[in-house]
């Protein structure tokens, strides 16, 4: 009955420098079409399940050693990077990482190289990223790294999109912003998913706001999945809202 | 006053010579965190597989594009055998390892195309040619026009191209190159590719200059004091801090040789070197880091 899942974790186990047990039997699926979160305290394994999906964990001397990583079914546990955002998968890393040095528009620019694509279509491409984000136009000839926190995340996201993604793999895109900077963020994200229907796995500490826009959640703990469930369910658990909330009160940056 | 001009002139032309050297290491450090102490073997085998060519009876262009597919097997392998597996490894680790190869490519050229000595001529006379008043070297000249070419060149392919944006992404930041799918192996066989022409270029010009054998990898030497006070990372600086010890290496010299007893030049750019770093370690070049929240 289910269509084949855009991404799909069992089991895996990753191990940093053949020694640190980071992420031990996660699983976890993101639909075609859906927006999953995954929650989870510093140090919970969020980033790492992330960067086993777009293996970037090997470029951290990490490695998958069990389980298996199917992307539209396929098997990518040993994907390199290049050939996962080839396909479509892209990950927008923890703290933004945009090319300081270079523009805004070369950061953008540098999306697209994955993808064999003319001048041309670079430019409407190009195009396309600054009507999603307009103020990204104003800034192109600027280097990123003179751009405030809530410009380089847009920098990043929209690098990431250049790579006309199917999947987004999107770690902490609240992290260090204004509330409002931070809603417009997610603003964007529902739109290009339910618009562009692009599918997203997001790492967020920022429970209340992730539960509002997400379709299906799983929190970690300990480097494993301890609960799972669609956001409706994950907000009546009390237990986990006072775990993260801190007895329940609101987060940080949640806006009302 | 003239002959001020004269020296000062002539200092700055020799001084593009050792930032030719300088600008190979620039390359492979920005894109690879890797100070590779093999620039002056690269130098030394380039130039050495052009003369042999040459010898043997091998057209200058041909032999100048020989050798440039020379280099370019050579970034392929060094890729493949040093960068690859010791990728993620500590900067001394990378930096014992271009010791190495150092060794490796000096052995490989003495063993391909033998010990001696070769001369040679690219045509440009070394008479000195009188402007305004005051001589000047026209194989000086000749090389200041070449290095200025090929920093042309290497600017274009930064800023004008694809490769050159990829480039300048590794050099900044390489998680997030790797993130947004450039291939990082790819960029570093370009890059030593690159280092390996301008090796080529300066072994060359040196090689017209000194001969070319064996002591033509010391250039090296010659190219760390200039990095000090240029900076590692920047291009720019390499020019800047090739013209500085050129010039000031020759002021000095005939300035100040006669009352400490001659044979400054070559210590003297160490000195200034370290007064470098005491001041500005990071060069005067250095990478500003931006840091921002
Ligand atoms: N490169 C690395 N080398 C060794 N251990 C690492 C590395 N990266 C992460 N770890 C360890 O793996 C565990 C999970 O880290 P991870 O970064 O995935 O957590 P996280 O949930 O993303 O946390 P945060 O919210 O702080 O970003 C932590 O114990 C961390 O110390
Ligand atoms: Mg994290």
């Amino acid at each position: 009955m289910n269509p084949v899942p855009i991404l799909q974790i069992d089991a895996i186990e990753v191990l940093y420098e053949q020694a640190i047990l980071a992420v031990c039997g996660v699983s976890l699926v993101v639909p075609q079409g859906q927006i999953v979160v995954l929650l989870g305290a510093n140090g919970a394994g969020k980033s790492t399940t992330l960067k086993a999906a777009s293996n970037l964990v090997r470029a951290e001397r990490g490695e998958v050693v069990q389980g298996r990583i199917l992307y539209r079914g396929e098997d990518v546990t040993r994907s390199t990077p290049h050939s996962l955002v080839a396909s479509g998968l892209v990950q927008v890393l923890e703290g933004r990482h945009c090319f300081a040095q270079l523009t805004v528009e070369e950061n953008l620019l540098t999306g697209a190289f994955a993808r064999q694509v003319s001048r041309g279509q670079l430019k409407s491409d190009l195009e396309r990223i600054y009507s999603q984000f307009p103020r990204l136009k104003l800034r192109r000839k600027s280097l990123a790294g003179y751009t405030s926190g809530g410009e380089q995340q847009m920098v990043a996201l929209g690098r990431a999109l250049m790579a006309r993604p199917q999947l987004v793999l999107l770690d902490e895109p609240s992290m260090g912003l204004a509330p409002q900077i931070v809603e417009e963020i997610f603003e964007i994200i529902q739109q290009l998913n339910q618009r562009d229907g692009v599918s997203f796995l997001i790492a967020e500490q920022n429970i209340n706001l992730a539960l509002r826009y997400a379709q299906y959640g799983y929190v970690l703990e300990n480097g494993r999945v301890v609960s799972e469930g669609t956001t409706g369910e994950l907000v009546a658990r009390t237990d986990i809202q006072d775990f993260y909330l801190g007895g329940g009160t609101a987060g940080k940056g949640a806006a009302a | 006053m003239e002959f001020f001009l004269e020296v000062l002139l002539g200092g700055l032309l020799a001084g593009v010579m050792y930032a030719l050297v300088a600008i190979g290491f620039v390359l492979i450090y920005k894109a690879s965190g890797v100070f590779n102490f093999a620039q002056g073997a690269m130098v030394l085998f380039s130039a050495l597989t052009f003369v042999s060519l040459l010898e043997r009876g091998v057209p200058f262009w041909l032999a100048f594009v020989l050798s440039l597919a020379a280099m370019v097997l050579l970034a392929v392998a060094v890729e493949r055998v040093v960068l690859r597996p010791l990728v993620n490894r500590p900067p001394i680790t990378l930096f014992m390892a271009t010791l190495g190869l150092s060794y490796v490519i000096e052995g490989f050229a003495q063993a391909l195309w033998g010990a001696q000595v070769h001369g040679l001529e690219l045509g440009i006379s070394d008479e000195p040619l009188e402007l305004g008043g005051m001589l000047l070297s026209q194989f000086d000249i000749f090389a200041a026009v070449t290095a200025a070419l090929l920093v042309l060149a290497l600017s274009l392919l930064f800023n004008k191209t694809r490769i050159g944006l990829s480039l300048r992404a590794v050099a900044d930041d390489p998680l997030a190159a790797l993130a947004v799918g450039i291939r990082l192996q790819r960029v570093w066989v370009l890059v030593w590719a690159v280092a390996g022409f301008v090796g080529l270029v300066a072994g060359l010009l040196w090689g017209a200059r000194l001969g070319v054998q064996f002591s033509l990898s010391l250039v090296v030497l010659k190219a760390l004091p200039v990095l000090i006070i240029g900076g590692f990372t920047s291009i720019s600086g390499a020019i800047v801090g090739g013209l500085i010890i050129g010039a000031s290496e020759k002021l000095a010299e005939v300035y100040l040789g006669p009352i400490i007893g001659g044979g400054i030049e070559n210590w003297f750019p160490y000195v200034l070197a370290l007064l470098f770093l005491l001041v500005r370690p990071a060069g005067i070049f250095g990478e500003r880091a931006i840091e921002r929240v």
